[in-house]
């Protein structure tokens, strides 16, 4: 295929999917090698991004989607009229602690914000902001959580290197009462990175 | 009563010391533990005068503080060998202040950045609901959160006026999944709602969401939806010649 053609597909390709479509399908679909479709999403990319458009191609939660511009943010809320849900400090800090510290257990959470947080837990997975990753390999085998997909999609991040990064205020960390590997494979952590060295 | 105590909302124990140690403009490092303990105790005393639930937290933090202050006011003994939390009793106090800190600030950072619906949209697709069905569309398994808001939905329209009334004849689970595999049979799927009947009562519903979920563990029917909130279709996980009524009585599935 020329590469014009290739850069046509792949941006109709965006345009159609529902959700991030993810560059190894890209080039599953059109059979051709994932580096090829790496460099045509690129070069796609910048196009949109140095065009004046109110619409940009953008690497989110390991798929790439078109998204609009935030200065265009104002003109569509008069059009959709959602009103976007607004996060409780209790959400805020307990979404941040599960995303920097993932995986974590509620109880370790809760020792880091000195409260129960029971409820936020529920509003989070309810929100599908969070998810159950597993068990953890300790007494009690209490359920351990990190962010999902829609956590990334929602904050539009490309993966969860993308977070910003802690401010430290000291080198002190804080210990967690139980300290123990934990036991398994945090699905799709692990995998991006390998993901992204191919 | 008066009204002129004004308390701002904390998050925690840990937000109320880190409010007094900014309000009272103190070193984190150096924290002055008798000050502290007495204004977290004002807060507590207003918290209680205005009826407010304490929770048990606050008290917890109330009570290590004075545990803290109370170490701080013995002598030492400087013979013994002691590593640095038990020289400075605050030292973990200050560990969790500090990482607290942490995240409560990134937590804010968070609110801050560009956020899909709110300041990026994406293309909307049309609602799952409208599109079930067709043909190619991507099946994905249904999740434990769906299922039970699937169930709860219909719960919610099933709501029985209460009248208590003694039945003979008994719904079994065993009877529910022979119905459940008999209109399965012959056909590549059976939507959520159609198991039940058109006005199923409450132990109807119940009985036969127990079935369903029976015939996953036994792995007889899948549960598969196309979409997240999608609606819910069971698809038979065998072929149809090998689903046959089943003789599993309610015993041997732990139900009676």
């Amino acid at each position: 295929m020329v590469i014009s053609d290739v850069r046509k597909n792949i941006e109709a390709l965006v345009f159609v999917s529902e959700a991030p479509i993810k560059l190894d399908r890209i080039a599953e679909i059109l059979e051709m090698k994932k580096n090829d479709i790496k460099n045509a999403l690129q070069s796609l990319e910048e196009e949109y991004a140095s065009a004046d458009r109110g619409i940009i191609l953008e690497e989110i939660a390991e798929g790439f989607q078109f998204r609009t511009r935030q200065e265009c943010a104002g003109a569509i809320q008069q059009l959709v009229k959602t009103r976007a849900f607004r996060f409780s400090r209790a959400a805020l800090e307990t979404l941040a602690i599960i995303a920097y510290r993932q995986p974590v257990t509620r109880a370790e959470v809760e020792y880091l914000r000195g409260v129960d947080s029971g409820g936020v837990f529920k509003t989070l997975l309810e929100k599908q902001l969070i998810r159950i990753l597993g068990k953890k390999d300790v007494p009690g085998r209490p359920l351990i959580y990190g962010t999902s997909k829609e956590f990334l999609e929602f904050f539009g991040m490309r993966d969860l290197s993308a977070l910003p990064t802690l401010k430290e205020f000291s080198d002190l960390s804080v210990d967690l009462p139980e300290t123990a590997e934990v036991g398994i494979d945090v699905a799709g952590l692990a995998l991006s990175e390998k993901e992204k060295e191919e | 009563m008066s009204y002129d105590v004004k308390i701002e909302n904390f998050e925690g124990p840990l937000d109320l010391l880190l409010h007094l140690i900014k309000k009272n403009e103190m070193d984190i490092y150096n924290i002055q533990v008798s000050m502290i303990t007495d204004q977290s105790l004002e807060i507590l005393d207003a918290m209680k005068n205005l009826n407010l639930d304490v929770a048990g937290e606050f008290l917890l933090m109330a009570a290590t503080l004075l545990h803290i202050k109370s170490k701080l006011l013995l002598p030492q003994h400087d013979d013994e060998d002691l590593d640095e939390d038990e020289l400075d009793p605050r030292a973990e106090l200050v560990r969790r202040l500090l990482e607290y800190q942490k995240y409560k600030d990134a937590g804010n950072s968070f609110d801050a950045l560009p956020r899909l619906n709110r300041d990026i949209f994406a293309r909307k697709f049309q609602a799952p609901e409208l599109v079930v069905g067709q043909e190619g569309d991507e099946m994905i398994a249904v999740g434990i959160f769906e299922l039970v808001d699937a169930f709860q939905r219909l719960l919610k329209e099933t709501s029985d006026p209460y009248i208590h009334e003694i039945n003979i004849e008994r719904l079994t689970v065993s009877d529910r999944i022979n119905a459940i595999l008999s209109q399965l049979a012959g056909k590549e799927s059976v939507g959520f709602m159609d198991v039940f009947d058109e006005h199923p009562d409450r132990n109807m519903v119940i009985v036969t969401f127990l079935a369903m979920l029976e015939l996953v563990r036994l792995r007889l029917v899948r549960l598969m939806q196309n979409s997240r909130c999608g609606s819910i279709w069971l698809y038979p996980a065998v072929s149809d010649d090998d689903i046959s009524p089943f003789d599993l009585g309610d015993a041997s599935l732990g139900y009676l």
